[in-house]
């Protein structure tokens, strides 16, 4: 069952691959003027060549600022800690020309609103001219144009249109645009955070069938942030849940939909409205406020099987199925360690 | 029901609209904008917004319009509302011509025509507490004569909407609200005139998964209980199926299926609504790697729509006479060109030329070419390989001096037809031409025709 259900983590020799991405504890804090928000709290997960993650949560539940902690693309003030290992390279505490390398050679990011994006000043193929040139400074323009050609039309855009400008394609080529910029270095790892919400259903489908294409053609990483369980659904191979910047549940996507173990994933999970639905459901309240978060589980407030050890102990990722965790004390496991301080910086602490 | 304290036309009352009866009828409804100009153009075209839509709403019911961004949803829901004028065509409501309103006219109407907007961060005034947003419709229609008056009514309306106790909220700005409470707000301000037919456009797309059930199922139970009639425009087919009791489905400014939302949902007969359907993500992981058979491309430019059937540029069954034309061929050569190594590309273009010289017509496609016979010799080879269908519409390739000449058949633009108990615009049922339609292919008998889009085609 685990071999079946990862598929990523072993070579058709049996010999076992190393994740391309390990993330570990890694932790974003934003300064306010109430105290340290916590945005993203200890989050460790890994990342496979070929895999693809999705990453869901609610609004406000530190999804974008882990998939931007990561490359520590954050505003100032922001602090970063832990530990993201990109095939065997510390990438936190590095010096900013190695992260800048990084980013878009190694990592590559996909953003929700394309238009923003681009440069509306500059044509489509000088954007890839830059982006190539930029990291590999003695590529030719003429090699640098060929790239991009190849790139573009892997995504669907004629040849003809290249040296178009971006207000001259729709919203969905511009989309496909920014994709041909992410893969035009071979990036080892896709962060796509939200690439379709400014998208109709057609278009949606069609980048996510070019998304989920370069995953496997090239074996890059996919972590995609998305609020739309459809998605992750249809296009990920595992799943994270993150609730209040924490992972709460994680695990291959057929077994965690099929048996959503934390109450979080289970609302989550029954609120979707699909074709399918013959009943509404949502979760009651909203996340909490991450200056002061609740003591001990997070989602213990809105949580219809909350008992008393949910407002003392904090809960901690325990397996609860094949390759397949979720952070609830409804499962033995989840108060192990019931010792680590459940008192965590408080607003007037960490100010 | 409260009894109306209103300035608006008597009229109004004296026409009872029994539940299930028509409470709007739409006759062949056009919204057009003028665009263009400009300061140093001379040219002026038209966006054909909504271009010639007719349909009712009944009484009591929720009616979905359902489409992609650019298809005229909102701006049909904002016609009805007068809230974009109507260029031509009929909206009838209680003995009322809607569409034939000066705004003076229509403005004691707005307190009985509602609207609910996407955004509710854009749609509440920030510097407004929430009892002076949800009240001041109630001021503007001179519907209380007192702030106590007031006060009482928007805490009815809060409570019923689900936001109780009101006292905790009156005092408060929007900001201080969660998303799911401010458009809670926003439908409060919406019904608190006792309005009988409620425009929600996308109400639920801006918020979170986890709340838009409460929020559909709070519109749901106040329709019943104060007797609303809605049109519920999304672009989110899961919900619609949830929701609506009838629909229609919209591709550049005109209906393309209609009726039944649960007849659409079990057996859809149009290519459009079947692909929207199958795109739809669903929380299923079984569904992972199946075959979407997705339409190509993008909603077009409205304004140039694709002649015949506004669709089959893009669709996955589009076959001999759904309205193949010059420029469509164009489309598929470049679209071909994103499949073939550099190469090819490089000796297919210096064959073809510029695609931009090419001359296209809705009857044919003229490429000047220097080799006018390896040319044709090329289209003909590829052409019936080429991504699109094109082909399927071609009736001759020729050579025509220093051009090669592709010309197409004729391709009608679909009427709408009742098929499996609902109403259809599409020719895999029948070619009928619809009357007045943009037609593509060579002009067939006179008069008939609107030359609307000819003045406008490419290369022209």
């Amino acid at each position: 069952m685990t071999a079946a259900a990862l598929p990523h983590h072993a070579a058709e020799d049996g010999t076992e691959i190393p994740p391309i991405l390990e993330v570990r504890e890694l932790s974003v804090a934003y300064g306010t003027y109430r105290g340290s928000l916590q945005a993203v709290d200890h989050v460790s997960f890994d990342l496979w060549p070929g895999e693809s993650l999705g990453v869901v949560g609610e609004s406000g539940c530190g999804k974008s600022s882990m998939g931007r902690g990561l490359l520590q693309l954050l505003p100032p003030g922001a602090a970063v800690g832990g530990s993201v290992n990109l095939d065997g390279e510390e990438l936190i505490g590095v010096d900013r020309r190695r992260l800048r390398k990084a980013r878009g050679e190694d990592i590559a990011l996909v953003f929700q609103e394309p238009m923003t994006r681009l440069d509306p000043l500059m044509r489509v193929s000088d954007h890839f001219v830059e982006a190539i040139r930029a990291h590999r400074p003695r590529t030719s323009k003429q090699q640098a144009r060929h790239l991009a050609r190849e790139a573009l039309a892997q995504m669907g855009i004629p040849p003809t249109r290249v040296d178009s400008y971006p207000h001259e394609f729709s919203g969905g080529m511009r989309q496909r645009i920014m994709l041909a910029l992410g893969i035009v270095l071979s990036p080892k790892v896709i962060i796509a955070d939200e690439p379709t919400t400014a998208l109709d259903v057609i278009v949606e489908a069609q980048i996510l069938d070019l998304l989920d294409r370069m995953r496997s053609d090239e074996q890059v990483g996919l972590l995609l942030i998305t609020h739309n369980l459809g998605l992750v659904a249809e296009t990920c191979d595992r799943v994270a849940v993150m609730y209040a910047g924490r992972i709460v549940e994680i695990g291959p996507v057929p077994e965690v939909f099929a048996h959503p173990e934390h109450p979080y994933t289970q609302g989550l999970l029954r609120s979707v409205i699909s074709v399918d639905t013959t009943e509404l459901s949502s979760i009651d309240g909203s996340p909490p406020d991450l200056v002061t978060p609740p003591p001990a589980c997070r989602f213990a407030p809105r949580c219809p099987a909350r008992f008393d050890a949910c407002d003392e102990v904090d809960p901690v990722l325990a397996s609860v199925g094949p390759s397949h965790e979720a952070a609830c004390l409804l499962h033995p496991g989840s108060d192990a360690l019931a010792s680590t301080p459940v008192v965590r910086p408080s607003a007037g602490g960490a100010a | 029901m409260r009894r109306d304290r209103t300035n608006a036309p008597g009229v109004l009352d004296d026409v009872e609209v029994a539940p299930g009866e028509p409470l709007i009828e739409v006759e062949d409804l056009h919204t057009h904008f003028e665009v263009g100009g400009g300061l140093f153009s001379s040219s002026h075209a038209s966006v054909r917004a909504v271009d010639g839509v007719s349909f009712d709403i009944r009484r009591g019911e929720i009616f979905g319009l359902v489409g992609e961004s650019g298809s005229g949803k909102t701006t049909l829901g904002r016609t009805l509302l007068g809230l974009a004028p109507a260029t031509s065509g009929a909206i009838r409501y209680r003995g009322l011509d809607l569409a034939t309103l000066t705004e003076p006219e229509f403005r004691p109407l707005r307190r009985r025509l509602s609207m609910v907007f996407q955004d509710p961060n854009a749609s509440l005034n920030p510097a407004m507490t929430i009892v002076q947003s949800v009240g001041h419709p109630l001021r503007i229609h001179g519907l209380t004569h007192n702030r106590a008056e007031t006060r009482e009514r928007v805490i009815d309306m809060l409570e019923r909407c689900g936001l109780a106790p009101a006292e905790r909220f009156l005092d408060t700005y929007p900001e201080d609200l969660s998303g799911g409470q401010k458009q809670r707000v926003v439908i409060a301000r919406s019904l608190i005139t006792e309005p009988d037919f409620v425009v929600a456009d996308e109400p639920v797309a801006a918020l979170d998964m986890s709340v838009r059930a409460k929020v559909l199922e709070l519109m749901m139970d106040l329709k019943d209980d104060l007797g609303l009639t809605y049109l519920y425009i999304t672009h989110d087919l899961a919900s619609g199926k949830f929701v609506c009791d009838r629909m229609a489905i919209m591709y550049l400014g005109q209906m393309v299926e209609w009726g039944d939302a649960s007849r659409i949902y079990d057996d859809p007969q149009h290519p459009y609504t079947r692909a929207l359907l199958e795109a739809v993500p669903l929380p299923d992981p079984a569904r992972r790697g199946r075959d979407k058979h997705l339409p190509h491309g993008e909603i077009p430019d409205a304004l140039e729509p694709p002649r015949g059937c506004r669709f089959h540029p893009r669709c996955p069954v589009a076959f001999e006479p759904c309205g193949w034309e010059g420029r469509d061929l164009v489309d598929a050569i470049e679209d071909r060109w994103t499949k073939v190594d550099e190469d090819t590309f490089e000796r297919e273009l210096s064959l073809v030329g510029d695609l931009a010289d090419a001359k296209v017509t809705r009857a044919e496609a003229r490429f000047p070419a220097a080799e006018a016979d390896a040319l044709r010799r090329w289209l003909e080879e590829i052409g019936p390989a080429l991504p699109a269908k094109v082909f399927r519409g071609v009736e001759s390739v020729e050579q025509d001096g220093h051009e090669v000449v592709v010309r197409f058949g004729y391709g009608p633009e679909p009427a709408p037809q009742d098929i499996a108990g609902h109403t259809v615009a599409c020719h895999l049922h029948g070619v009928v031409p619809r009357e007045g339609g943009i037609h593509a292919g060579p002009v067939r008998g006179s008069g008939s025709e609107t030359g609307s889009g000819s003045a406008r085609e490419r290369g022209v």
